[in-house]
């Protein structure tokens, strides 16, 4: 499983990287591996209040739809609206073209885990 | 407890004791009274021979629809009924099976969904259709929050038509409650139809997720549906249509032809015998684009790992059985033993079949609305500019119920009382006319018209 060092991530396996002062959202490469093919993605509206640790849209694969959180809490400025007809790119590149969505935020703060500890949770989940 | 021996007195009252009850009757508390036979006239020590003597000698008291000229409808049709559904239906690996878990094992199964499916959507005119909800009136239901759903939950306002089967509309209102759904009511103009600029009006301020009419409507007229599926979107709803009889769809375009969002109902005319309260089919047909929002499940076409032709659950994904509270719908199952008759009904009739089945109805409605208008008497129709299809609604010399009554002692069963749920129409009858109907019921119901007065 890939886990870049230089992202922060949350204990629902959602990662967050800053640009400046947005922070880019997605889900990680071992989300998107036990998710399995994903063939539909919801994301919110843009102007969405997200808050850390609740629900941020659905993810729907093969296999069921599930919910993906926020890693932090801000308004959303911009969604990936690519997922629309290419929702497989949440597989395909997790970390890059299949971001879901970026959140007007300040990252410092927010109760998230370095690669690490992230790493080490997976590891534990999967043992 | 003996799993299939009934139970005892002694089993009976420590359940009752268990539950912290007295007795059976409080079991039944929520039965409104009026609604319940205290205890039926038959004196006690008769066996079960004579006592199915006697019911039979009771119920030979009704007047069946089978044994005089019936003209019933408002939500329920007599329809011609081929052996083959019957034939059909009956076969064990149908009869017996319950809505499979693993579906993919069920191919015959999941092949009558898609084909039901398919079938709705080509009466509808719409992208995709459901694999079934319980009747029309959940269906309503179901459209309504499917509504709601796709604006997001943000509009939280229905406008319907008060010529929207009135049960339909109190089913709908005991769901909307709970959902903080606020359901507005738009009563019919003199032409027996809801116009699109009194919808409009309702609708107010940009609130509205859907507006939602039925056609034929429950007087039997012919909405304007390209009018309201326009105004409903210039206000930033959905529209809906329901239908509650199936049959129209052989000759009037379903709403997928005027731009509806929704068009769903009761299908009840394909193949299902009226009955007291059932069983009944709902169908539920809507756009691709909202398909995530839609209720229920979807059976697809596909190919097998060998590049056969296979049937499997496409869409289901968002059902009560996998996603729990956060399930679009708990409707999760379907009607599948009364889809599977709708469609062997449909098949067996045809397309052609259908068309000339609905033309039927059609002409025998417009012979008896010819026939009426000239009785005079105090008979006269009550919406005589509203185009209908096979049913229409009579103002007669009395009320609905009086008449009725009147009727059913010259052995006629004549129509239903237009106010039987209310309504700010005339009181009368709603007079139904199908293929079952012969010229002699036609020439017996014009001549008891006549005789009443």
């Amino acid at each position: 499983m890939t886990v870049p060092a230089d992202l922060k991530y949350g204990r629902s396996h959602e990662w967050a990287r800053v640009e400046g002062d947005t922070v880019v959202v997605g889900i990680t490469h071992y989300a998107q591996d036990q998710l399995g093919e994903v063939v539909y993605v919801e994301v919110p509206d843009v102007g969405f209040d997200a808050t850390a640790a609740e629900e941020l849209g659905t993810l729907e694969s093969v296999k069921a739809v599930s919910e993906f959180n926020s890693p932090v809490t801000g308004e959303v400025i911009e969604v990936n609206e690519r997922l629309e007809d290419e929702p497989n790119l949440v597989n395909e590149d997790p970390y890059g073209e299949g971001w879901l969505a970026k959140i007007s935020a300040n990252i410092d703060g927010a109760d998230l885990l370095d690669a690490d500890a992230y790493t080490a949770m997976i590891e534990a989940e999967s043992a | 407890m003996h799993p299939w021996i009934g139970a005892g007195d002694e089993d009976r009252r420590r359940i009752l004791a268990e539950l912290g009850l007295d007795s059976i009757d409080q079991l039944f508390a929520s039965i409104p009274a009026g609604v319940c036979v205290d205890r039926l006239p038959m004196p006690d020590g008769k066996d079960e021979d004579e006592v199915r003597n006697e019911l039979a000698s009771m119920a030979h008291a009704n007047l069946s629809p089978d044994c005089v000229p019936a003209f019933l409808g408002a939500g329920v049709y007599r329809h011609v009924q081929p052996s083959v559904v019957d034939a059909v239906l009956s076969r064990a690996e149908f009869y017996t099976s319950y809505t499979p878990y693993q579906p993919e094992i069920s191919q015959g199964t999941l092949q009558v969904i898609f084909e039901f499916q398919t079938l709705m959507c080509e009466l509808t005119g719409m992208d995709v259709a459901n694999a079934s909800l319980y009747d029309g009136a959940t269906a309503l239901v179901e459209a309504v929050l499917f509504a709601h759903r796709v604006k997001r939950s943000k509009l939280d306002r229905v406008v319907l038509a008060e010529t929207i089967h009135p049960m339909y509309r109190k089913v709908l209102s005991t769901y909307a409650g709970p959902a903080a759904i606020e359901v507005v009511v738009v009563p019919p103009g003199d032409d027996g139809r809801v116009s699109a600029d009194a919808l409009t009006e309702a609708a107010g301020d940009g609130r509205t997720c859907c507006f939602a009419v039925q056609s034929p409507n429950f007087l039997g007229v012919v909405e304007d549906l390209p009018a309201i599926s326009t105004a409903a979107h210039d206000a930033g709803a959905l529209a809906i249509q329901v239908v509650s009889e199936a049959v129209s769809l052989g000759l009037l375009a379903g709403g997928g032809a005027h731009d509806f969002d929704v068009v769903c109902g009761e299908a009840q005319s394909f193949g299902l015998a009226p009955g007291f309260g059932g069983p009944h089919l709902g169908f539920f047909g809507c756009r691709e684009k909202n398909i995530r929002q839609m209720p229920g499940r979807l059976a697809g076409e596909t190919l097998d790992s060998d590049g056969r032709r296979a049937y499997c659950l496409t869409l289901s994904t968002r059902e009560q059985h996998i996603r729990r509270a956060k399930a679009t719908s708990n409707i999760c199952t379907n009607q599948g033993l009364m889809a599977l008759a709708a469609t062997i009904w449909l098949e067996a009739i045809g397309g052609e079949g259908l068309r000339e089945l609905a033309t039927a109805c059609l002409a025998r409605s417009e012979e008896l609305k010819r026939r009426i208008g000239a009785l005079g008497g105090g008979w006269a129709l009550a919406h005589p500019a509203g185009p209908t299809f096979n049913e229409f609604l009579v103002t007669g010399p009395g009320g609905g119920e009086e008449l009725v009554s009147r009727l059913a002692k010259e052995n006629i069963l004549a129509g239903v009382p237009a106010h039987s749920w209310g309504g700010s129409w005339p009181d009368g009858l709603i007079v139904t006319a199908t293929e079952r109907n012969t010229a002699a019921d036609m020439q017996a119901l014009i001549e008891a018209f006549g005789r009443i007065s």
